[in-house]
């Protein structure tokens, strides 16, 4: 298998006295799907948040393609060509397509914008995935649909060149028609070369898009698993006891069930 | 919200590098004329008004006046109308910026009218600030500018912070009354009082309403104490002073403005009309481009036409031109208005108003954007001061108190800003101001009491808020 994009070791992180990460490895890579599930309150979001620089990790190292990195701000991350598409949908309700794609990385001069170009861009990078369910890209936010929305938050991070996309339950408020799309466009970033990152409750989605998945269970890295050797069963397992079988945490916590 | 779901599944090999843009749904960049009307139409009725309403309104009251009262639609008192409501329409186009972040600025009225005060006490005299405030309170003077000053730098709002300094400049060198001089100081105590703000909201993270609050008590006390109680400082017998709201371009600086602005409108809308149609971009039917540039350029030509024949009612004296105060708020609309659509800081604006916590990790710099919309409205408030005291020729203590800011909010809220941010233009002010305007004319006119003027104005302005939030409720409901 190829070299992971990015090469987690020996992540640790605790809020005051709550330890909520331990020693966590965890890899993505490049043209692949890797699913992150995990109970509430099994680090998760944490995990996403110390790569995106939100949290700065308290111990262990981030490598990216085979460096080094620190990550100390979102901007840190953005740089990298790490983004994070959150659950609550970081677009502006009353911005339009095209601005809400380019926010915070405007093109032109502060003193004139170059609306032409970013709206090109914009509409090629829609095109590019295959999105064609928007009437038009100076359509506001506030127009469109659930999935509608998802789909370009999602395109604005491939519009970035993103390396890494690290998608925060893409899917939990969508309709099934809607979620049909935004698995047809999870897959298409891994195909475009992304490691794409997926962080989700529902294990019919990660069953049906991830090509790894890794359960996290209290803040520690139960098990990274290729989809196509496990059984939902046994993620269900990993997920509420730590182990299944052979494979997960040799001394599972006692404290719960 | 229908689900265009089956385009989905036509496009397996979409994704390939060649396939053309225009193969997708998204290519709509232009529309027919009648789309356009229809798709206007549906967007009304999702919710999405704009100033529509105050629009209406405004017709639906000049109609109403015009029936009721001879003088109304006298020439005459059309020129005075626009005079009259120019300072709080001002004054509401620096609201605006405040209201686009979801925040509020209370202090905005007894703010400009500080600023309005130390430029009639400069003027009154002579630029010795020094004796007519005592020592003391020029030092706190000097004192509060430069906290405006270094509050601004802490926020590296450098515009802020330059004006500050200036302002400290100005009142230490004691220059004799200059008119420009005094404006300048007025905007430069603006300036800083909105550092002083902002820093208190952004920074700190006081709620606005608060913060406003207070400082709209606090600045009616620094505007008494600088006139004295029963005090008033006259500033009518300065020619530049008395004429900025007062006076009239002449009949051929009407035409010049007249062919400046329309002319500049219809180069920069068709100009970037044409441009964005050659290059494929989202664009609107040439035909409704024309039709708006006809209809602005239409009114431009019979208002000037109309202000520079002679409204004189005395015979003896002549009166035309196009009043000052026209190009003064069709500036700062122009400004506003390009600072908002075509920056970088407007469009982070919009963004913070629309969501603070999105634009935040977009990498916006939310505090920076929310202590900067304090600065510029206490600014423009300043710039809405030197018009109204103008109006009046004087500034006394109750200058910017009363209802100034109450009205200023009004006009912006009936013009279609929002109270909940990230809705609003800056045109959204002039609107609402002139609607405002022809309230207080027109009630007036008909020899209404205060009363009834109060009264009416409060109906309109709860009238513009419920469409408001019905106009929202619709928006909201249509796309789930």
């Amino acid at each position: 298998m190829s070299e992971p994009i990015l090469h987690i070791t020996g992540l640790n992180k605790s809020f005051g006295p709550v330890h909520v990460l331990h020693d966590i490895d965890f890899d993505v890579r490049a043209g692949e799907v890797t699913a992150l599930v995990g109970d509430n309150g099994a680090g998760k979001s944490t995990l996403v948040k110390c790569i995106a620089g939100i949290h700065g990790a308290d111990s262990g190292t981030i490598e990216f393609q085979g460096r080094e990195v620190h990550i100390r701000s979102p901007k840190d991350a953005a740089q990298l060509g790490i983004e994070v598409v959150y659950q609550d949908l970081a677009l502006a309700d009353n911005l339009d397509i095209v601005q809400n794609m380019f926010l915070g990385r405007e093109r032109g001069s502060a003193w004139l914008l170059d609306e032409a170009s970013m709206e090109k861009a914009a509409r090629e990078t829609l095109a590019s995935l295959s999105v064609r369910t928007v009437k038009s890209v100076r359509t506001p936010v506030s127009a469109l649909s659930g999935g509608q929305r998802q789909t370009v938050a999602i395109a604005k991070s491939v519009l970035w060149d993103s390396k890494v996309v690290l998608l925060d339950e893409p899917t939990a408020a969508l309709g099934v028609a809607q979620t049909r799309q935004v698995l047809d466009l999870v897959r298409r970033l891994a195909e475009q070369g992304l490691g794409v990152v997926l962080i989700s409750h529902n294990m019919a989605d990660v069953f049906e898009v991830a090509d790894r998945i890794a359960v996290l269970y209290l803040g520690r890295m139960a098990a990274e698993v290729y989809t196509k050797n496990v059984t939902h069963g046994q993620v269900v397992e990993l997920i509420t006891a730590g182990r299944s079988g052979d494979i997960g945490l040799a001394r599972p916590e006692h404290a719960v069930l | 919200m229908n689900e265009k779901e089956p385009t989905m599944t036509q496009t397996p090999t979409a994704s390939s590098p060649n396939t053309a843009i225009t193969d997708f749904g998204i290519d709509t960049t232009t529309m027919s004329t009648s789309e356009a009307v229809r798709d206007y139409f549906s967007r009304l009725r999702a919710g999405q008004l704009g100033s529509l309403p105050a629009l209406l309104g405004l017709v639906a009251l000049v109609i109403m006046f015009a029936s009721l009262s001879d003088v109304f639609l006298s020439l005459n008192n059309l020129a005075n109308l626009l005079a009259q409501g120019a300072g709080q329409t001002i004054i509401a186009m620096g609201i605006v910026f405040v209201l686009l972040v979801g925040e509020i600025d209370l202090s905005a009225g007894t703010a400009s009218g500080v600023a309005g005060a130390v430029l009639a006490m400069h003027f009154a005299e002579n630029g010795n600030l020094l004796g007519g405030m005592g020592s003391t309170v020029f030092i706190l003077f000097l004192a509060a500018l430069g906290l405006g000053a270094v509050l601004a730098m802490l926020l590296r709002i450098w515009a802020g912070a330059a004006m500050s300094v200036l302002g400290i400049v100005i009142a230490a060198s004691g220059m004799s009354a200059n008119p420009w001089i005094e404006m300048l100081l007025a905007l430069c105590t603006g300036t800083a009082i909105g550092c002083i703000t902002g820093y208190l909201v952004s920074r700190i993270g006081m709620p606005s309403f608060v913060v406003t609050l207070a400082l709209f008590l606090a600045w009616q006390g620094v505007i008494l104490q600088f006139i004295g109680e029963g005090g008033v400082i006259g500033i009518s017998s300065s020619p530049v002073l008395d004429k900025v709201a007062n006076g009239n371009l002449s009949v051929l600086g009407s035409w010049l403005l007249c062919v400046v602005a329309v002319g500049g409108f219809a180069a920069a809308t068709l100009g970037r009309h044409f441009t964005r149609l050659r290059r494929g971009l989202v664009t609107q039917p040439t035909s409704i481009v024309l039709f708006k540039v006809g209809g602005i350029a239409a009114i431009g030509i019979a208002a000037t036409a109309l202000l520079t024949i002679n409204r004189s009612p005395n015979d003896n004296i002549v009166i035309t031109g196009v009043p000052y105060v026209v190009p003064i708020v069709l500036g700062l609309l122009v400004i506003g208005t390009y600072v908002l659509n075509r920056t970088r800081y407007g469009r982070h604006i919009y963004a913070v108003g629309g969501n603070r916590e999105a634009a935040r990790r977009a990498g916006v710099n939310v505090t920076k954007i929310r202590a900067s919309v304090f600065v510029v409205c206490s600014s423009v408030a300043a710039l809405g001061a030197i018009v109204y005291s103008s109006k009046v020729g004087s500034v006394d203590p109750q200058a910017g108190g009363l209802n100034t800011l109450l009205f200023a909010v009004g006009a912006a809220v009936i013009g279609g800003a929002s109270l909940f941010g990230g809705r609003g233009r800056v045109s959204d002010a002039v609107i609402g101001g002139t609607v405002l305007a022809v309230v207080a004319n027109g009630l007036g006119l008909l020899r209404q009491p205060a009363a009834v003027v109060s009264i009416v104005t409060g109906l309109v302005l709860l009238l513009a808020a419920t469409v408001d939030a019905l106009s929202r409720r619709r928006a909201a409901s249509a796309t789930r």
